[in-house]
Protein backbone atom coordinates (compact mmCIF):
# COMPACT_ATOMS: atom_id res chain seq x y z
CA UNK A 1 0.00 0.00 0.00
CA UNK A 2 2.85 2.48 1.13
CA UNK A 3 6.14 2.00 -0.57
CA UNK A 4 9.34 3.96 -0.47
CA UNK A 5 11.81 3.32 -2.47
CA UNK A 6 15.34 4.55 -2.32
CA UNK A 7 14.23 7.34 -0.46
CA UNK A 8 17.49 9.54 0.33
CA UNK A 9 17.24 13.06 2.23
CA UNK A 10 20.23 14.94 3.73
CA UNK A 11 20.41 18.18 6.08
CA UNK A 12 23.92 19.79 5.01
CA UNK A 13 25.98 16.48 6.12
CA UNK A 14 23.33 14.95 8.26
CA UNK A 15 21.97 11.93 6.05
CA UNK A 16 18.63 11.72 8.02
CA UNK A 17 17.01 9.06 5.38
CA UNK A 18 19.44 7.26 3.41
CA UNK A 19 18.49 4.76 0.67
CA UNK A 20 15.56 3.57 2.55
CA UNK A 21 12.89 0.59 0.61
CA UNK A 22 10.14 -0.69 2.52
CA UNK A 23 7.04 -1.71 1.53
CA UNK A 24 3.93 -1.26 4.18
CA UNK A 25 0.87 -2.95 3.91
CA UNK A 26 -2.85 -2.29 5.04
CA UNK A 27 -3.76 -3.91 8.16
CA UNK A 28 -0.35 -3.46 9.53
CA UNK A 29 0.63 -1.00 13.09
CA UNK A 30 4.20 -0.13 11.86
CA UNK A 31 6.28 1.17 14.84
CA UNK A 32 8.97 3.27 14.11
CA UNK A 33 11.84 2.72 16.40
CA UNK A 34 15.42 3.96 17.15
CA UNK A 35 17.58 6.74 18.48
CA UNK A 36 17.41 10.56 18.34
CA UNK A 37 18.24 11.62 15.23
CA UNK A 38 17.57 7.96 13.58
CA UNK A 39 15.33 9.78 11.22
CA UNK A 40 12.25 8.54 11.89
CA UNK A 41 10.30 12.20 12.08
CA UNK A 42 12.02 13.04 8.61
CA UNK A 43 10.47 9.68 7.19
CA UNK A 44 6.98 10.58 8.75
CA UNK A 45 7.71 13.93 7.13
CA UNK A 46 8.35 12.90 3.50
CA UNK A 47 5.10 10.44 3.82
CA UNK A 48 2.98 13.74 5.38
CA UNK A 49 4.62 15.39 2.17
CA UNK A 50 6.23 18.38 4.67
CA UNK A 51 9.95 17.40 3.94
CA UNK A 52 10.92 16.70 0.54
CA UNK A 53 13.59 13.75 -0.02
CA UNK A 54 16.64 14.40 -2.19
CA UNK A 55 15.80 11.09 -4.20
CA UNK A 56 13.88 7.93 -4.48
CA UNK A 57 9.94 7.60 -4.61
CA UNK A 58 7.06 7.43 -2.62
CA UNK A 59 3.63 5.95 -3.16
CA UNK A 60 0.59 5.60 -1.93
CA UNK A 61 -1.71 2.25 -4.08
CA UNK A 62 0.94 3.86 -7.02
CA UNK A 63 -0.11 7.53 -6.56
CA UNK A 64 3.11 9.43 -5.75
CA UNK A 65 3.55 10.87 -2.88
CA UNK A 66 5.70 13.62 -3.69
CA UNK A 67 4.13 15.11 -6.62
CA UNK A 68 1.02 16.18 -5.53
CA UNK A 69 -0.75 17.04 -2.70
CA UNK A 70 -4.05 14.95 -3.56
CA UNK A 71 -3.04 11.74 -1.95
CA UNK A 72 -3.01 13.23 1.58
CA UNK A 73 -6.82 13.02 1.38
CA UNK A 74 -6.00 9.61 2.08
CA UNK A 75 -3.70 10.45 5.50
CA UNK A 76 -4.65 11.55 8.60
CA UNK A 77 -1.65 13.30 10.74
CA UNK A 78 -1.29 13.45 14.46
CA UNK A 79 1.35 14.92 15.24
CA UNK A 80 3.94 15.40 18.44
CA UNK A 81 3.17 18.52 19.19
CA UNK A 82 -0.65 19.91 18.55
CA UNK A 83 -0.30 23.80 18.95
CA UNK A 84 -3.47 25.67 16.74
CA UNK A 85 -3.94 29.44 16.42
CA UNK A 86 -4.17 30.77 19.68
CA UNK A 87 -7.49 33.04 19.59
CA UNK A 88 -9.24 30.23 17.21
CA UNK A 89 -11.77 28.24 19.49
CA UNK A 90 -12.02 24.97 18.88
CA UNK A 91 -14.93 24.46 17.51
CA UNK A 92 -13.67 26.76 14.60
CA UNK A 93 -10.98 24.71 14.26
CA UNK A 94 -13.05 21.70 13.40
CA UNK A 95 -15.21 23.44 11.21
CA UNK A 96 -12.04 25.13 9.04
CA UNK A 97 -10.82 21.62 9.22
CA UNK A 98 -14.01 20.41 7.85
CA UNK A 99 -14.23 23.30 5.19
CA UNK A 100 -10.77 22.08 4.07
CA UNK A 101 -11.42 18.50 3.77
CA UNK A 102 -15.07 19.01 2.41
CA UNK A 103 -15.67 16.43 -0.91
CA UNK A 104 -12.05 14.40 -0.33
CA UNK A 105 -13.66 12.01 1.96
CA UNK A 106 -16.28 9.48 1.46
CA UNK A 107 -17.19 9.56 5.70
CA UNK A 108 -16.48 11.25 8.95
CA UNK A 109 -15.81 9.44 11.73
CA UNK A 110 -16.11 11.14 15.40
CA UNK A 111 -15.86 8.22 17.70
CA UNK A 112 -13.25 9.47 19.26
CA UNK A 113 -14.95 13.30 19.70
CA UNK A 114 -16.98 11.93 21.47
CA UNK A 115 -14.95 9.41 23.47
CA UNK A 116 -12.31 11.76 24.56
CA UNK A 117 -15.54 14.28 25.15
CA UNK A 118 -13.29 17.01 22.82
CA UNK A 119 -16.98 18.39 21.91
CA UNK A 120 -16.84 20.19 25.12
CA UNK A 121 -13.79 21.68 24.37
CA UNK A 122 -15.45 23.79 21.55
CA UNK A 123 -16.30 27.09 22.80
CA UNK A 124 -12.31 27.00 24.29
CA UNK A 125 -9.62 29.23 22.34
CA UNK A 126 -6.97 27.07 21.45
CA UNK A 127 -4.64 29.14 23.66
CA UNK A 128 -6.25 28.12 27.27
CA UNK A 129 -6.15 24.31 25.95
CA UNK A 130 -3.17 22.12 28.53
CA UNK A 131 -1.26 19.76 26.74
CA UNK A 132 -3.41 17.16 27.20
CA UNK A 133 -6.36 18.61 25.84
CA UNK A 134 -4.68 19.43 22.62
CA UNK A 135 -3.35 16.14 22.15
CA UNK A 136 -6.87 14.66 22.43
CA UNK A 137 -7.93 17.52 19.29
CA UNK A 138 -4.98 16.22 17.70
CA UNK A 139 -5.84 12.94 17.84
CA UNK A 140 -10.27 13.78 16.80
CA UNK A 141 -8.35 15.15 13.89
CA UNK A 142 -6.18 13.07 13.12
CA UNK A 143 -9.10 10.20 12.82
CA UNK A 144 -11.48 12.83 11.81
CA UNK A 145 -11.74 11.82 8.16
CA UNK A 146 -11.55 7.90 8.27
CA UNK A 147 -7.82 7.60 6.38
CA UNK A 148 -6.57 5.11 5.15
CA UNK A 149 -3.20 5.84 6.51
CA UNK A 150 -2.61 7.03 9.96
CA UNK A 151 1.10 8.53 10.86
CA UNK A 152 0.97 9.24 14.65
CA UNK A 153 3.87 11.00 16.49
CA UNK A 154 3.99 10.12 19.74
CA UNK A 155 0.42 9.74 19.88
CA UNK A 156 0.13 8.67 23.82
CA UNK A 157 2.27 11.05 25.00
CA UNK A 158 1.05 14.23 27.32
CA UNK A 159 -2.68 11.77 27.55
CA UNK A 160 -4.14 10.75 30.65
CA UNK A 161 -4.28 7.36 31.37
CA UNK A 162 -8.18 6.94 30.77
CA UNK A 163 -7.75 8.55 26.94
CA UNK A 164 -4.19 7.03 26.37
CA UNK A 165 -7.09 3.42 26.66
CA UNK A 166 -9.34 4.81 24.41
CA UNK A 167 -6.91 5.91 22.45
CA UNK A 168 -4.98 2.92 22.00
CA UNK A 169 -8.20 1.30 21.31
CA UNK A 170 -9.17 3.18 18.24
CA UNK A 171 -5.91 2.52 16.99
CA UNK A 172 -6.41 -1.57 16.91
CA UNK A 173 -9.81 -1.34 15.95
CA UNK A 174 -8.63 1.15 12.82
CA UNK A 175 -5.43 -1.74 12.01
CA UNK A 176 -8.75 -4.18 12.12
CA UNK A 177 -10.53 -2.75 9.60
CA UNK A 178 -7.60 -2.89 7.18
CA UNK A 179 -5.75 0.52 8.09
CA UNK A 180 -2.08 1.27 7.87
CA UNK A 181 -0.62 2.90 10.93
CA UNK A 182 2.52 4.39 11.01
CA UNK A 183 3.81 5.38 14.95
CA UNK A 184 6.50 6.67 17.00
CA UNK A 185 6.64 6.40 20.67
CA UNK A 186 9.38 6.40 23.54
CA UNK A 187 6.44 4.44 25.54
CA UNK A 188 7.56 1.05 24.05
CA UNK A 189 4.96 -0.75 26.34
CA UNK A 190 2.35 1.36 24.31
CA UNK A 191 3.66 0.34 20.83
CA UNK A 192 3.38 -3.37 22.61
CA UNK A 193 0.12 -3.22 22.36
CA UNK A 194 -0.63 -0.91 19.10
CA UNK A 195 2.04 -1.87 16.78
CA UNK A 196 2.54 -5.18 14.70
CA UNK A 197 5.87 -4.61 13.27
CA UNK A 198 8.75 -3.04 14.11
CA UNK A 199 10.62 -0.49 11.72
CA UNK A 200 14.44 -0.04 13.09
CA UNK A 201 16.25 3.01 11.90
CA UNK A 202 19.95 4.12 12.65
CA UNK A 203 21.39 6.67 11.36
CA UNK A 204 18.72 7.01 8.67
CA UNK A 205 19.10 3.30 7.48
CA UNK A 206 16.75 0.90 7.90
CA UNK A 207 18.32 -2.08 9.78
CA UNK A 208 15.26 -4.26 10.74
CA UNK A 209 11.85 -4.69 9.47
CA UNK A 210 10.09 -7.32 11.17
CA UNK A 211 6.65 -8.44 12.55
CA UNK A 212 6.94 -8.10 16.59
CA UNK A 213 5.48 -11.79 16.91
CA UNK A 214 8.42 -13.07 15.07
CA UNK A 215 10.81 -11.29 16.75
CA UNK A 216 9.59 -12.12 19.85
CA UNK A 217 9.56 -16.04 19.01
CA UNK A 218 13.40 -15.73 18.32
CA UNK A 219 14.30 -14.28 20.85
CA UNK A 220 11.98 -15.95 23.66
CA UNK A 221 11.14 -12.59 25.24
CA UNK A 222 7.51 -11.74 25.52
CA UNK A 223 7.91 -7.63 26.48
CA UNK A 224 8.77 -5.59 22.97
CA UNK A 225 11.30 -3.22 24.93
CA UNK A 226 13.45 -6.77 26.04
CA UNK A 227 12.96 -6.80 22.58
CA UNK A 228 14.45 -4.09 21.09
CA UNK A 229 17.33 -3.60 23.70
CA UNK A 230 18.53 -6.97 22.32
CA UNK A 231 18.13 -5.24 18.89
CA UNK A 232 20.44 -2.21 19.62
CA UNK A 233 23.01 -4.62 21.38
CA UNK A 234 22.98 -6.14 18.44
CA UNK A 235 23.71 -3.34 15.59
CA UNK A 236 25.92 -1.55 18.14
CA UNK A 237 28.68 -4.60 18.53
CA UNK A 238 28.30 -4.62 14.31
CA UNK A 239 30.77 -2.53 12.00
CA UNK A 240 29.22 0.64 10.86
CA UNK A 241 27.65 0.33 7.66
CA UNK A 242 30.26 1.48 4.61
CA UNK A 243 31.38 4.46 3.73
CA UNK A 244 29.61 6.21 7.07
CA UNK A 245 32.96 4.98 9.11
CA UNK A 246 33.29 6.98 12.39
CA UNK A 247 34.96 9.81 11.91
CA UNK B 1 -10.04 27.00 -1.01
CA UNK B 2 -7.97 29.71 -0.13
CA UNK B 3 -10.77 31.77 1.12
CA UNK B 4 -12.20 29.63 3.59
CA UNK B 5 -8.47 29.21 5.15
CA UNK B 6 -8.05 33.42 4.55
CA UNK B 7 -11.24 33.96 6.65
CA UNK B 8 -9.80 32.06 10.07
CA UNK B 9 -6.37 33.17 9.86
CA UNK B 10 -8.18 36.92 9.64
CA UNK B 11 -10.53 35.47 12.20
CA UNK B 12 -6.91 34.61 14.52
CA UNK B 13 -5.84 37.97 13.99
CA UNK B 14 -8.51 40.16 15.07
CA UNK B 15 -9.34 38.86 18.12
CA UNK B 16 -5.90 38.91 18.97
CA UNK B 17 -4.77 42.39 21.35
CA UNK B 18 -2.22 43.35 18.70
CA UNK B 19 -4.45 44.40 15.50
CA UNK B 20 -6.67 46.65 18.09
CA UNK B 21 -4.06 47.93 19.56
CA UNK B 22 -2.37 49.04 16.20
CA UNK B 23 -5.67 50.39 15.11
CA UNK B 24 -6.27 52.39 18.28
CA UNK B 25 -2.67 54.07 18.13
CA UNK B 26 -3.42 55.00 14.54
CA UNK B 27 -6.52 56.55 15.48
CA UNK B 28 -5.32 58.51 18.52
CA UNK B 29 -2.41 59.92 16.71
CA UNK B 30 -4.30 60.94 13.46
CA UNK B 31 -7.05 61.90 15.65
CA UNK B 32 -4.23 63.95 17.43
CA UNK B 33 -2.63 65.63 13.96
CA UNK B 34 -5.84 66.73 12.61
CA UNK B 35 -7.19 68.50 15.54
CA UNK B 36 -3.59 69.85 16.62
CA UNK B 37 -2.79 72.37 13.77
CA UNK B 38 -5.94 73.25 12.28
CA UNK B 39 -4.48 73.24 8.84
CA UNK B 40 -5.70 69.78 7.07
CA UNK B 41 -2.61 69.89 4.54
CA UNK B 42 -0.26 70.43 7.61
CA UNK B 43 -2.02 67.51 9.14
CA UNK B 44 -1.52 65.23 6.00
CA UNK B 45 1.90 66.17 5.63
CA UNK B 46 2.19 64.79 9.58
CA UNK B 47 0.01 61.90 8.87
CA UNK B 48 2.09 60.66 5.72
CA UNK B 49 5.18 60.71 7.62
CA UNK B 50 4.20 58.60 10.54
CA UNK B 51 2.43 56.18 7.83
CA UNK B 52 5.65 56.07 6.17
CA UNK B 53 7.47 54.96 9.31
CA UNK B 54 4.67 53.51 11.08
CA UNK B 55 3.55 51.02 8.52
CA UNK B 56 6.04 49.20 7.07
CA UNK B 57 7.70 48.23 10.99
CA UNK B 58 4.35 47.50 11.90
CA UNK B 59 3.52 44.87 8.81
CA UNK B 60 7.31 43.33 8.79
CA UNK B 61 6.93 42.54 12.58
CA UNK B 62 3.94 41.71 12.91
CA UNK B 63 3.95 38.85 9.93
CA UNK B 64 6.74 37.37 10.88
CA UNK B 65 5.66 36.98 14.62
CA UNK B 66 2.56 35.53 13.07
CA UNK B 67 4.57 33.17 10.96
CA UNK B 68 6.56 31.66 13.48
CA UNK B 69 4.01 31.87 15.60
CA UNK B 70 1.26 29.55 13.37
CA UNK B 71 4.28 26.99 12.83
CA UNK B 72 2.85 23.82 13.74
CA UNK B 73 -0.24 24.88 12.36
CA UNK B 74 1.10 25.69 8.86
CA UNK B 75 2.48 22.13 9.07
CA UNK B 76 -0.49 20.37 10.27
CA UNK B 77 -2.04 22.21 7.04
CA UNK B 78 0.21 21.43 4.93
CA UNK B 79 -0.06 17.85 5.67
CA UNK B 80 -3.85 18.08 4.44
CA UNK B 81 -4.31 17.90 0.36
CA UNK B 82 -3.80 21.37 0.01
CA UNK B 83 -1.19 22.78 -1.99
CA UNK B 84 1.34 24.79 -0.08
CA UNK B 85 1.03 27.40 -2.43
CA UNK B 86 -2.76 28.05 -1.17
CA UNK B 87 -1.42 27.89 2.09
CA UNK B 88 1.27 30.43 2.25
CA UNK B 89 -1.01 32.60 -0.26
CA UNK B 90 -3.80 31.92 2.90
CA UNK B 91 -1.57 33.45 5.35
CA UNK B 92 -0.26 36.34 3.27
CA UNK B 93 -3.91 37.58 2.69
CA UNK B 94 -4.99 36.60 6.16
CA UNK B 95 -2.00 38.98 7.83
CA UNK B 96 -2.92 42.00 4.86
CA UNK B 97 -6.48 41.61 5.24
CA UNK B 98 -6.18 42.11 9.33
CA UNK B 99 -3.52 44.52 8.99
CA UNK B 100 -6.18 46.70 6.29
CA UNK B 101 -9.07 46.38 8.72
CA UNK B 102 -6.57 48.13 11.01
CA UNK B 103 -5.54 50.62 8.71
CA UNK B 104 -9.39 51.73 7.83
CA UNK B 105 -10.17 51.51 11.33
CA UNK B 106 -7.23 53.67 12.24
CA UNK B 107 -6.05 56.02 9.77
CA UNK B 108 -9.07 56.03 6.90
CA UNK B 109 -11.63 57.11 9.21
CA UNK B 110 -10.06 59.81 10.52
CA UNK B 111 -8.79 60.86 7.07
CA UNK B 112 -12.28 60.31 5.68
CA UNK B 113 -13.74 62.84 8.25
CA UNK B 114 -11.19 65.94 8.32
CA UNK B 115 -10.08 65.83 4.64
CA UNK B 116 -11.97 63.92 2.51
CA UNK B 117 -9.78 64.83 -0.72
CA UNK B 118 -8.06 62.89 -3.27
CA UNK B 119 -5.12 63.27 -1.59
CA UNK B 120 -6.26 61.50 1.92
CA UNK B 121 -7.71 58.90 -0.12
CA UNK B 122 -4.15 58.85 -1.99
CA UNK B 123 -2.91 59.00 1.47
CA UNK B 124 -4.84 55.74 2.58
CA UNK B 125 -4.25 54.24 -0.95
CA UNK B 126 -0.43 54.61 0.11
CA UNK B 127 -0.64 53.00 3.53
CA UNK B 128 -2.76 50.13 2.02
CA UNK B 129 -0.04 49.14 -0.52
CA UNK B 130 2.84 49.10 1.65
CA UNK B 131 1.05 47.18 4.29
CA UNK B 132 0.99 44.68 1.82
CA UNK B 133 4.61 45.42 0.26
CA UNK B 134 5.73 44.63 3.38
CA UNK B 135 4.00 42.18 4.41
CA UNK B 136 5.13 39.85 1.32
CA UNK B 137 8.68 41.00 2.28
CA UNK B 138 8.33 39.63 5.97
CA UNK B 139 6.92 36.43 4.69
CA UNK B 140 10.24 36.42 2.63
CA UNK B 141 11.86 37.21 5.41
CA UNK B 142 9.97 34.55 7.72
CA UNK B 143 9.98 31.41 4.79
CA UNK B 144 13.99 31.94 4.48
CA UNK B 145 15.04 31.90 8.17
CA UNK B 146 13.56 28.92 9.88
CA UNK B 147 15.41 30.60 13.41
CA UNK B 148 12.34 33.06 15.04
CA UNK B 149 15.47 35.35 16.04
CA UNK B 150 16.68 35.66 12.43
CA UNK B 151 13.63 35.68 10.50
CA UNK B 152 12.54 38.86 12.66
CA UNK B 153 15.93 40.18 12.77
CA UNK B 154 16.15 40.55 9.19
CA UNK B 155 12.45 41.80 8.94
CA UNK B 156 14.17 44.80 11.19
CA UNK B 157 16.98 45.20 8.73
CA UNK B 158 14.72 45.61 6.03
CA UNK B 159 13.20 48.69 7.77
CA UNK B 160 16.28 50.18 8.72
CA UNK B 161 17.37 50.10 4.68
CA UNK B 162 14.60 51.30 3.23
CA UNK B 163 13.51 53.88 5.96
CA UNK B 164 16.44 55.17 6.86
CA UNK B 165 19.79 53.78 5.11
CA UNK B 166 18.25 53.97 1.70
CA UNK B 167 18.36 57.98 1.45
CA UNK B 168 21.27 57.76 2.64
CA UNK B 169 22.67 55.34 -0.08
CA UNK B 170 20.82 57.51 -3.09
CA UNK B 171 22.69 60.62 -1.79
CA UNK B 172 26.00 59.02 -2.02
CA UNK B 173 25.21 57.24 -4.94
CA UNK B 174 24.06 60.72 -6.88
CA UNK B 175 27.02 62.46 -5.16
CA UNK B 176 29.21 59.84 -6.87
CA UNK B 177 27.80 59.65 -10.49
CA UNK B 178 26.94 63.87 -10.60
CA UNK B 179 29.44 64.19 -13.39
CA UNK B 180 26.50 61.41 -15.49
CA UNK B 181 22.98 62.05 -16.51
CA UNK B 182 21.08 61.70 -13.68
CA UNK B 183 17.39 60.72 -14.61
CA UNK B 184 17.38 57.35 -15.14
CA UNK B 185 19.94 56.64 -12.08
CA UNK B 186 17.55 58.31 -9.84
CA UNK B 187 14.43 57.05 -11.19
CA UNK B 188 15.85 53.81 -10.81
CA UNK B 189 16.52 54.55 -6.86
CA UNK B 190 13.67 56.04 -6.53
CA UNK B 191 11.78 52.84 -7.62
CA UNK B 192 13.99 50.32 -5.36
CA UNK B 193 12.44 52.37 -2.26
CA UNK B 194 8.66 51.42 -2.15
CA UNK B 195 8.67 54.15 1.24
CA UNK B 196 9.85 56.60 -1.00
CA UNK B 197 7.46 55.69 -3.76
CA UNK B 198 4.54 55.83 -1.68
CA UNK B 199 5.96 59.17 -0.21
CA UNK B 200 6.01 60.71 -3.47
CA UNK B 201 2.38 58.90 -4.97
CA UNK B 202 1.29 61.33 -2.24
CA UNK B 203 3.46 64.15 -2.67
CA UNK B 204 2.60 64.36 -6.65
CA UNK B 205 -1.18 64.19 -5.61
CA UNK B 206 -0.74 67.76 -2.86
CA UNK B 207 1.90 69.07 -5.35
CA UNK B 208 4.52 69.78 -2.59
CA UNK B 209 8.02 69.42 -4.56
CA UNK B 210 10.16 70.60 -1.69
CA UNK B 211 9.02 67.59 0.30
CA UNK B 212 9.80 65.36 -2.39
CA UNK B 213 13.61 65.15 -2.49
CA UNK B 214 15.34 65.22 -5.12
CA UNK B 215 14.38 62.12 -6.66
CA UNK B 216 10.78 62.69 -6.73
CA UNK B 217 11.33 65.89 -7.89
CA UNK B 218 13.32 64.40 -10.91
CA UNK B 219 9.97 61.69 -11.49
CA UNK B 220 7.92 65.28 -11.96
CA UNK B 221 10.08 66.78 -14.13
CA UNK B 222 10.38 63.68 -16.03
CA UNK B 223 7.09 62.16 -16.46
CA UNK B 224 4.83 64.46 -15.39
CA UNK B 225 2.46 63.99 -12.41
CA UNK B 226 -0.04 62.06 -13.87
CA UNK B 227 2.47 59.26 -15.32
CA UNK B 228 4.68 59.74 -12.34
CA UNK B 229 1.70 58.76 -10.53
CA UNK B 230 0.68 55.40 -12.65
CA UNK B 231 4.81 54.88 -12.37
CA UNK B 232 4.84 54.95 -9.24
CA UNK B 233 1.59 52.68 -8.46
CA UNK B 234 3.38 50.20 -11.07
CA UNK B 235 6.51 49.97 -9.47
CA UNK B 236 4.51 49.45 -5.96
CA UNK B 237 2.61 46.75 -7.56
CA UNK B 238 5.70 45.24 -8.20
CA UNK B 239 7.13 45.56 -5.03
CA UNK B 240 4.01 43.22 -3.89
CA UNK B 241 3.87 40.50 -6.65
CA UNK B 242 7.57 40.09 -6.69
CA UNK B 243 8.30 39.09 -3.01
CA UNK B 244 4.86 37.24 -3.32
CA UNK B 245 5.75 35.27 -5.71
CA UNK B 246 9.53 34.25 -4.07
CA UNK B 247 7.97 33.61 -0.86
CA UNK B 248 5.45 31.11 -2.49
CA UNK B 249 8.18 29.73 -4.33
CA UNK B 250 10.52 29.10 -1.75
CA UNK B 251 7.85 28.10 0.61
CA UNK B 252 6.58 24.83 -2.15
CA UNK B 253 10.35 24.16 -1.70
CA UNK B 254 11.11 24.11 1.96
CA UNK B 255 11.24 21.62 4.17
CA UNK B 256 8.99 22.20 7.23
Amino acid sequence: MLEASRLTKSFGRLRALDDLTATLRRGQSVALIGPNGAGKTTLLKCVLGLVRPDAGTLTLDGESLLDSPAPRRRIGYMPQIGRFPDHLRVGQLFEMMREIRRGTHERTDEDLITALQVDRLAPKTARTLSGGMRQKVSACLAFLFDPDVLVLDEPTAGLDPVSVEILKEKIRAQRERGKLILVTSHILSDLDEIATDVLYLIEGRMRLYRPIAELKAESGETRLDRVIAGIARATADEPPPPGKAAS
Amino acid sequence: MMLRIVKYVAIEILRGRIALAYAGFLLVASLGLFNLGGDTAKALVGLLSLVLMIVPLVSLVFATTHFYNTQEFVELLAAQPLPRTTILLAQMIGVMLALAAALLVGIAVPVLLYAGTVTGLTLIAVALLLTAVFTALAFVAAVLARDKARGIGAALLIWFYFGLLHDGVTLYVLFLLEDFPLEGISLTLLALNPIDLGRVLVLLQMDVSALMGYTGAMLKDLLGTGTGKLFATLVLGAWIALPVGAAVWIFRRKDL
